[in-house]
């Protein structure tokens, strides 16, 4: 048993006046991928996006409860957001590539935290994050290309290795393969698999087939209200709550 | 006869309009057909058949109207032999006694003869005119009305019918910057069959005047224009060094920092900066700023002038601040928040985020912006009218006076001069240097602002 690496308990979540998340407490382990699964507008984003304090941006969210990272909470004025968006990397839905060369891209985190102090350590980071992210092979002959230029399921994988870059330990990613074909898709879940041994993984996606296939626990959400969590092969063949067993079984969502 | 004419018009708008609807329902009654189209539609035909010949009309009597009874009138004027005469002052002498019977006393009979005659022209004129109008709109009407049939697909016709007025409309100003191009032109080949071409463009004498009599000794003008483009050219390199930095950075608060309200407030109260008339700009720069440049000048021993590039460049500097900063703040605004979350994502903080991230996104959109700001910096008038004096001074002191083309296009055209003069014709050959190089500046602007917008989009 492995310990837990990310501890909510009884958050709650705001966009101004409507309530978007409903006391969710949550247990996450250490290096496992956690998937979370539910219909659109659940709040399973939402969620994810509280871990790295991502809801900040939004002028109108207000968050509320307990989120220990390590043991430390998160859910506070005085947390210190930039070095606890460096532990927790994020991969969006969408492939969001900077504007700037495949090196820049991945060079950029390491560049500002510091991380680095010669040019050979930063290439040697830059190099060595793109062949954990399973990218280096495609593109190690045109580097200075702009990252914008790659395919799809490349630009996602160069998000992986930007986001591995600064050597974090949780990885949060928002349906990072929603807007990619089923062969990207199918490297990228590899590229899970593979990640799970060195990374805390939290992915939200709408996929059920794809939670089924990558995560080792899985936990439902519904109107804002985390339903049922558990072993992903649990929820999958004999879920506890009736919910749960109508959205996998397709009945809704 | 302006009045009477719109409200003639108005009553064949309103009526043709009635008349169409109305008989488009009565004829499909008749059919027992639904119409094609909805009875709005026909009415709408018969309404702009009933309209727009009209206004053909209409416009073509106002402009042609006062032309051809003039030459009727001197056609049929009885010069009297041996009087030299002058079309324009006779035909002005002519029409202050038709207008006002109290100016015949002392003219001669035939002056007179021909005022009655223009009067009586102008009131048969304006008869025809009434009637024309009036026979038109029925004709019009009359030719809509054989097509107001159910099985007639009014809507296409009338959707036809919007595309070529929307033709018209954007043709317009087309052919006006066509025919203002071609002016500059022809005006400045005037000048340059006078002045060198060579001698305009790289000459550093400006000294635009020329004898007015034959064998007077005055100077010879010359007509370097180097130190028009110095002064001008000083004079922007000072505006942009005061808006540049102000405009960006305040479109990065706006953007970035301010909350929303703050933004909402903010933005169309430095845009009112942009509608201040720059001539208000130019006292205050004269005024104010100028005596503040000179003092400051002399307070480090440096001899300023009383008008100078420093006072001018610094107010149009602020006058294009809200160009800078509104433009930039679009562009800033328009860098997709996905950057933005992906920077923050991997812990950089808001400072290094704008500025490793944002703004190498958004340079392009800025430097277009930048480059929209030069060109009306350099097309402003005003400012540099009133605040930068006129001396052609080829000089990089931005503590002397300067001049800029626009003023020189100024100077050459008040006054009394005659436009063979190549002094005066200078203005349309400077002109046409502004307008080639803000031209230049606006396209390479749009064209990096576009090349930006295909990279998102």
């Amino acid at each position: 048993m492995s310990n837990s690496k990310i501890l909510a308990n009884g958050v709650d979540v705001y966009y101004g006046s409507k309530q978007a998340l409903f006391g969710i407490s949550m247990d996450i382990k250490e290096k496992e991928v956690t998937a979370l699964i539910g219909p659109s507008g659940c709040g399973k984003s939402t969620f994810l996006r509280c871990i790295n304090r991502m809801n900040d941006l939004i002028d109108i969210c207000k968050v509320s409860g307990s989120i220990k990272v390590d043991n430390e909470e998160i859910i506070s004025e005085k947390t210190d957001v930039v070095s606890l968006r460096s532990k927790i990397g994020m991969v969006f839905q969408k492939p969001n590539p900077f504007p700037k060369s495949i090196f820049d891209n991945v060079a950029y985190g390491p560049t500002i935290h510091g991380l680095v102090d010669s040019k050979n350590d930063l290439e040697e980071i830059v190099h060595s994050s793109l062949k954990k992210a399973g990218l280096f092979d495609e593109v190690k002959d045109r580097l200075n290309e702009p990252g914008t230029s790659l395919s799809g399921g490349q630009q996602q994988r160069l998000c992986i290795a930007r986001a591995i870059a600064v050597n974090p330990e949780i990885i949060l990613m928002d349906e990072p393969c929603s807007a990619l074909d089923p062969i990207a898709t199918a490297i990228i879940e590899e590229l899970i698999d593979e990640l799970r041994l060195n990374y805390t993984i939290i992915i939200v996606t709408h996929s059920m087939q794809q939670a089924a296939r990558v995560s080792q626990k899985t936990c439902f959400f519904h109107l804002g209200e985390l339903i049922e969590t558990g072993e992903t092969n649990k929820i999958f063949t004999n879920p506890d709550n009736t919910k749960t067993q109508d959205y996998i079984t397709g009945r809704f969502g | 006869m302006f009045f009477w004419s719109l409200v003639l018009i108005a009553v064949g708008i309103f009526s043709s309009f009635i008349y169409g609807r109305s008989r488009i329902k009565l004829n499909s009654k008749k059919q027992g057909t639904k119409s094609k189209s909805l009875p709005n539609y026909y009415a709408q035909y018969v309404l702009i058949w009933c309209l727009f010949p009209a206004l053909i009309v209409y416009f073509s009597w106002a402009i042609f109207q006062e032309q051809i009874i003039q030459n009727i009138v001197i056609s049929k004027f009885e010069f009297i032999e041996g009087a030299v005469y002058n079309e324009g002052l006779l035909l002005a002498e002519i029409r202050n006694v038709a207008n006002n019977p109290s100016f015949a006393d002392g003219k001669s009979i035939e002056i007179i003869n021909a005022a009655s005659h223009y009067s009586s022209l102008r009131q048969i004129s304006q008869i025809s005119f009434y009637t024309s109008i009036i026979i038109i709109m029925l004709l019009g009407a009359l030719y809509a009305s054989q097509k107001l049939k159910p099985e007639f697909h009014a809507q296409h016709t009338i959707e036809r019918y919007i595309q070529y007025i929307l033709i018209f409309c954007s043709s317009v100003a087309i052919f006006t910057t066509i025919g203002i191009v071609f002016s500059l032109i022809f005006e400045s080949l005037r000048f340059f069959a006078e002045v060198s071409i060579f001698e305009f463009l790289f000459s550093t004498e400006w000294y635009p005047f020329i004898p007015i009599r034959e064998g007077q000794t005055a100077a010879e003008g010359s007509f370097g224009a180097v130190p028009i483009f110095a002064g001008t050219f000083l004079v922007m390199v000072v505006a942009m060094c005061v808006a540049a930095p102000l405009g960006l950075l305040t479109a990065i608060y706006l953007a970035e920092y301010a909350s929303k309200r703050v933004r909402k407030t903010v933005k169309p109260l430095l845009e009112i900066l942009a509608g201040i008339p720059t001539i208000v700009y130019g006292f205050f720069a004269f005024v104010s700023v100028a005596p503040f440049v000179k003092a400051f000048g002399q307070s480090f021993g440096i001899d300023a002038s009383p008008t100078s590039a420093l006072a001018a460049g610094m107010v149009m500097g602020v006058m294009i601040i809200p160009f800078i900063s509104s433009l930039s703040d679009d562009v800033i605004n328009s860098v997709p928040q996905s950057l933005r979350e992906a920077s923050l994502g991997i812990g950089a903080n808001k400072a290094e985020t704008i500025k490793k991230v944002i703004l190498p996104a958004a340079l392009p959109g800025i430097v277009g912006a930048f480059l929209l700001a030069i060109s009306r910096a350099i097309g402003e008038t005003m400012i540099v009218v009133v605040a930068a004096g006129t001396a052609p001074n080829l000089t990089g002191n931005p503590f002397e006076n300067v001049t800029t083309v626009t003023v020189q296009i100024v100077v050459a055209l008040i006054g009394d001069q005659e436009f063979d003069n190549p002094r005066t014709l200078s203005a349309f050959a400077l002109g046409l240097v502004l307008f080639v190089i803000t031209l230049f500046l606006n396209i390479i602007a749009l064209q990096i602002v576009k090349r930006y917008r295909e990279r998102y989009e």
